[in-house]
């Protein structure tokens, strides 16, 4: 197939302070959203219950409440999970002694109604352990990026470094803004999400980068906007398929994987299509802002002849 | 075009077949069998084999085959009924001494299994089972350890006829009064000789207020004694559940993990971990015990016990020496002669009772019973839990008295291993710190099947989508990076089930995720090659330059992915370390598959051609 018989010729850094300025605005509305509606966080960060059970049929969920009610537990939330004869049951974290007993308790309360419930999953998280898993999550975005940010500035330079973390906090955060705006479920699997897509935007990042040093160093004589704009137009093609393919699987995994994946490829689909954005108008762009020259890039000698494939 | 090296098609067909060897066992399926090991972790005695034919032959139970396989004896089995009634069975006749338990069997050729190719681990939420992780309360072991200060001191300064005014307990410490300096001082003295492990401090405004707490080191040694002998009886019990691959391990300083596949009764599991344990010392009577065994008269004053193992019956008194809450440490150590012995240490109330009745027994033997009391929860025919309590009561260790003693004393006479055991089960039995669940994951059978089949779905759903646009996109070459692709899964599948990898619903959606980004290496090198093209490069030098240019760039961009994996192994939750590691192997296969794998593919189809254009668009 042969969309393009040329390189296009799109002028991106023509747009360059509007693309700031956009991108900041977005961020700062992304963050506010975060803070100010918040993101619903799995029980895997608040602890708490979560059952799921399935009846051989369709099941009204007030008789499922009030089972619970009669029980003691007036707090349930009971939702359908798939189908109408699957129940998911949540409880919030019980400040009782004895909490690992609730879950015991809950299939008792359904099963003396019911022999016929099958169980599918019992989740019991302990409030601490959620509270670890907090800081344990935080450390972990503060570490990649870290390692990101002393990578980049061990194969480039300092100002790309700044660049590429930017846009990694970029798209982490239009992502986060994502899930809070329509309350998708933040678990520890959202998180992995999060994490893979740090490395996978910063991949677009780079390939950008890779082709302005290698442009800085043949177009000898064309100022640095017009080598970024065509390091960004050689590359654009490659991105924009990698995006397709990627975002080839990760609807496949949307559509058929399942429940325990769901929010997982929801926030992987969104920040694969805002890093698309983000490496041109985030990274890219704010190297450019920070002065990147010609000298900063000047020659990491001709080695690479030796480590080709 | 310059013609590729000879050693990288080599290299390239070695990763094939290593891929595919190693990948095989997941595709073997499995035979429902049964597992069988000693609790002691012993090896199996030599005619168990002609045991477990023998007990199986009479109930007509044939197995498919029977034998050793990684230190376990397996029995297998071709219908999954079988397997259930021989297991009742084999539990019934092979006593309690054996786990027995229920387990899939991979059907992998014993040839493959011989160098090392097994199927991958699946995780919990993709084969059904519990999860639990337990929570050591580490306050209730220090308070415990300053209680016995509170104890001890002041019956250690009676004794030195050293007097004090007044005691206090405080959160870490004991605090004792002194009516002048001087006492104080014969105190610290007579304390710091017979207690080394205590820390003297007294505080500047009350100089006659000694304080005695643990010192830091000593704090540290008791939590993790704590912990350590929680492990082990945890272990101990587990075990007899009969769970095939158990996962009893330490978290931290004061968590442990317990992992049962296939276990969905959780209820049962929860009264087992918190059954509780305890020992008593008690003299061995003199009457015959084999005759009271045999024939069912029990002398009056007297009870019938056996021995753990051996199942030598011996008559015990019925009074208590001392019982496991006199009991403060035990620890395995080294006797004056240099062998095995278990060092047990008592409280003040055991050391008084031990020291009078040894001062009158010397020579004659004493027995150490471990009593446990389990509650075990079966379901009757309307579902309603039945709890019944079971007692275990086994003599763990008989030995001479070889003198007076009280407070401190060894038992010799053990095999190091023996002392060992004896060391953690005593105070397991004694000792086990309280346990908190503070996270309980279950997943139903169904549910994994359904992961599972999920899984497959989407990954299958997603190679053919992404198989589709490359070819369409890049007609032959797409073919060459869809080769790729294929050759990425199988080494991928192949390192996972060698390292022995636990595969997750994460970890499926980590593979699917990579299979979209193992082809962007391809994508950059075949864009490179358009580029040439349109740059007027003649078409193998096109075909050379792409390849050569992309290299260093998929380099770097795989290894900023890589930071990432790494970072989330490290956070390290166990479905997520799933999904890292898939994420991480799958990443270092395709740099090498995408590159050398493709590039061979193209140079098999055009090195030789004369080329007037390159089919790639």
């Amino acid at each position: 197939m042969k969309f393009f018989a040329r390189v296009p010729k799109i002028n991106f850094m023509a747009q360059r302070k509007v693309g700031l300025v956009v991108s900041s605005i977005l961020t700062v509305a992304a963050i506010l959203l975060v803070v100010f509606r918040g993101l619903n966080f799995g029980i895997d960060f608040t602890g708490g219950v979560l059952v799921e059970v399935s009846y051989p049929k369709s099941v009204e969920l007030d008789k499922v409440r009030h089972d619970l009610a009669e029980a003691g537990y007036e707090r349930a939330i009971v939702q359908y999970f798939g189908a109408s004869s699957a129940v998911l049951i949540r409880l919030p974290p019980a400040s009782s002694e004895n909490s690992s007993q609730v879950s015991t308790h809950v299939l008792e309360a359904l099963h003396a109604k019911d022999n016929d419930i099958t169980l599918r999953r019992i989740e019991f998280v302990g409030p601490q352990i959620g509270e670890e898993l907090f800081s344990a999550g935080g450390l972990a975005l503060l570490f990649a990026f870290m390692g990101i940010a002393a990578y980049i500035m061990f194969r480039f330079e300092w100002k790309f470094s700044v660049g590429a973390i930017a846009a990694l906090v970029h798209d982490a955060v239009m992502v986060l803004g994502f899930l809070s705006i329509f309350q998708v479920e933040f678990d520890i699997t959202t998180l992995a999400a999060i994490l893979a897509l740090i490395g996978y935007s910063n991949n677009e990042t780079i390939v950008i980068f890779d082709r302005i040093r290698e442009n800085l160093i043949s177009e000898r004589r064309s100022g640095i906007l017009d080598v970024v704009n065509l390091s960004v137009n050689q590359t654009i093609l490659r991105s924009v398929i990698t995006h397709l393919t990627t975002l080839l699987v990760l609807t496949a995994l949307l559509v058929l994987g399942g429940s325990t994946v769901h929010s997982f490829s929801v926030a992987l689909i969104v920040g694969v299509i805002v890093a698309t954005y983000s490496s041109i108008y985030v990274s890219t762009n704010l190297a450019v802002a920070l002065g990147v020259s010609r000298e900063d890039l000047l020659p990491p000698k001709d080695k690479e002849v030796d480590e080709m494939p | 075009m310059k013609p590729y090296s000879t050693w990288k098609y080599v290299l390239l067909i070695a990763a094939l077949l290593f891929g595919l060897i190693y990948a095989a066992p997941n595709f073997y399926g499995d035979d429902p069998s049964v597992q069988i090991s000693l609790e002691s972790g012993d090896a199996l005695p030599a005619d168990f084999g002609d045991r477990v034919a023998a007990a199986l032959q009479d109930a007509g139970l044939a197995p498919s085959a029977s034998g050793v396989e990684n230190g376990q004896w397996v029995v297998r089995f071709d219908a999954a009924d079988r397997q259930l009634k021989a297991a009742d069975l084999l539990k019934e006749k092979l006593g309690r001494d054996y786990v027995v338990a229920l387990n899939l069997a991979s059907k992998t050729p014993a040839w493959l299994r011989a160098i090392g190719a097994r199927p991958m681990n699946l995780g919990l939420d993709l084969r059904g089972g519990v999860h639990f992780l337990l929570e050591v309360d580490i306050d209730e072991v220090r308070k415990k350890a300053v209680e016995r200060i509170v104890t001890e001191v002041p019956a250690l300064l009676r004794k030195e006829d050293i007097r004090y005014t007044g005691r206090r307990q405080t959160d870490s410490a004991a605090v004792l009064e002194f009516a002048d300096s001087e006492r104080l001082e014969a105190a610290r003295r007579a304390i710091a000789k017979n207690f080394a492990e205590y820390q003297l401090t007294t505080a500047p405004d009350a100089p006659l207020a000694l304080q005695i707490s643990l010192s830091d080191k000593e704090a540290k040694r008791i939590v993790d004694f704590a912990v350590q002998q929680n492990l082990t009886t945890l272990r101990n019990r587990v075990n007899q559940l009969g769970v095939a691959e158990p996962l009893v391990q330490r978290q931290g300083t004061n968590r442990i993990v317990v992992q049962l596949p296939g276990v969905q009764d959780t209820t049962r599991v929860k009264d087992l971990l918190g059954a509780t344990a305890t020992l008593e010392y008690r003299a061995v009577a003199d009457q015959d015990a084999a005759t009271a065994a045999a024939t069912g008269a029990i002398p009056a004053g007297t009870e019938l016990f056996y021995t753990r193992g051996d199942h030598r019956p011996y008559l015990l008194k019925r009074e208590v020496i001392a019982g496991g809450d006199n009991l403060v440490d035990a620890a395995s150590t080294v006797d004056e002669n240099g062998g095995p012995a278990v060092s047990v240490t008592l409280d003040a109330t055991g050391a008084k009772n031990m020291f009078s009745f040894t001062e009158k027994n010397v020579g004659k033997p004493m027995a150490v019973l471990f009593k446990e009391r389990e509650v075990i929860t079966n379901y009757n025919a309307k579902g309603e839990p039945i709890r019944e309590h079971r007692e275990v009561e086994e003599i763990i260790s008989v030995a001479s008295i070889r003198g007076v003693f009280g407070k401190r004393f060894q038992t010799t006479g053990l095999s190091s291993k023996e002392a060992h055991n004896l060391a953690l089960l005593l105070k397991a039995g004694a000792l086990a710190a309280p346990v908190d669940i503070v996270e309980e994951r279950t997943v139903g059978p169904s549910l994994g099947a359904d992961n599972i089949r999920k899984g497959f779905t989407a990954a299958a759903l997603g190679l053919t989508l992404v198989a589709i646009f490359m070819v369409l996109y890049y007609r032959v070459f797409g073919l060459f990076a869809v080769g790729a692709l294929l050759l990425n899964l199988v080494l991928l599948v192949a390192v996972l089930s060698l390292l022995q990898a636990t595969l997750t619903m994460p970890g499926i959606a980590g593979v699917v995720l990579h299979m979209g980004i193992a082809v962007d290496a391809n994508v950059l090198i075949y864009e490179r090659i358009r580029e040439e093209l349109r740059n007027g490069a003649k078409p193998h030098h096109a075909i050379e330059a792409g390849y050569e240019r992309a290299f260093l760039t998929i380099a770097d961009a795989n290894v900023t992915v890589l930071i990432g994996t790494v970072v989330l192994f490290a956070l390290g939750a166990g479905p997520v370390k799933g999904f890292a590691i898939t994420l991480a192997i799958g990443i270092l296969t395709s740099q090498f598959t995408a590159i050398v794998g493709s590039r061979a593919l193209a140079q098999l189809c055009f090195a030789k051609r004369p080329l007037r254009d390159v089919p790639i668009w």
